[in-house]
């Protein structure tokens, strides 16, 4: 089941809806490299012990593993604010959803055209 | 493992501190192979987290789909004057540490 990206989606949200908003994923339109991608993911939070990110989980639609990371977050960071560099195996939506304290989860998507796959698959 | 941690040495109580670290790491995603046609098995650095004044306030768990040579970046809430401190390991069980002390005033 979580050989797919929907299988990964249900297993992350467990029956739970997710709406689209709050989140913002940033990947540049057209990687020239799928080795290395920059993306950025920030959520609207205040941060506060009242009302933060819980966690993001960064569900790639073609990698062989579509979960690529999940990143667990609190109160004491501040800002939900998150950038790494990931590696996409071809041209696809790459999701990202965001579990806030009071158990909501919240979606961004972005399109992303890459020339250059990360051949993850041995290909 | 190499690692490079960079944090802004003075923050003032409140404020988001910028951390931003890079593991030297090959991040072997298990799908390679070398010239005589052996798979190079999976590794990577699966779990990192970060802990400031000795709580853990930021962790990741990754998989191939991150880049080699992992990037992250991240903010901490500036509290009190403490140390910054990153730890991670592998798939074979390699650890790895790094630390950045922050100055807070006001």
């Amino acid at each position: 089941m979580l050989g797919t990206p929907q299988g990964t989606l249900q297993a992350i949200l467990m029956g739970a809806e997710m709406r689209r908003g709050r989140v913002r994923l940033e990947l540049p339109l057209v990687g020239e490299n799928g080795h290395s991608v920059p993306m950025t993911v920030r959520v609207d939070s205040p941060m506060s012990e009242a009302d933060y990110v819980r966690r993001i989980d960064l569900v790639s639609e073609k990698n062989p593993v579509p979960l690529m990371a999940t990143f667990f977050l609190g109160p004491h960071m501040g800002r939900a604010e998150v950038e790494s560099r990931v590696r996409l195996n071809g041209t696809q939506r790459v999701t990202a959803v965001a579990q806030l304290s009071d158990g909501s989860f919240w979606f961004d998507a972005a399109d992303i055209v890459v020339n250059e796959s990360a051949c993850l698959d041995g290909g | 493992m190499t690692a490079r941690i960079e944090v802004q040495r003075e923050a003032r109580r409140g404020e988001p501190v910028e951390v931003r670290i890079v593991i030297q790491h090959p991040m072997e995603t298990g799908f390679r192979y070398d010239a005589l046609g052996r798979q190079t098995p999976r590794n990577v650095i699966h779990r990192f987290e970060c802990r400031y004044g000795g709580v853990e306030v930021f962790r990741a768990s990754m998989g191939a789909g991150i880049a080699a040579n992992p990037y992250l970046r991240f903010f901490v809430r500036a509290e009190r004057s403490g140390d910054i401190e990153c730890r991670w390991v592998d798939q074979e069980n390699a650890t790895g540490y790094a630390s950045a002390r922050v100055t807070v005033s006001g």
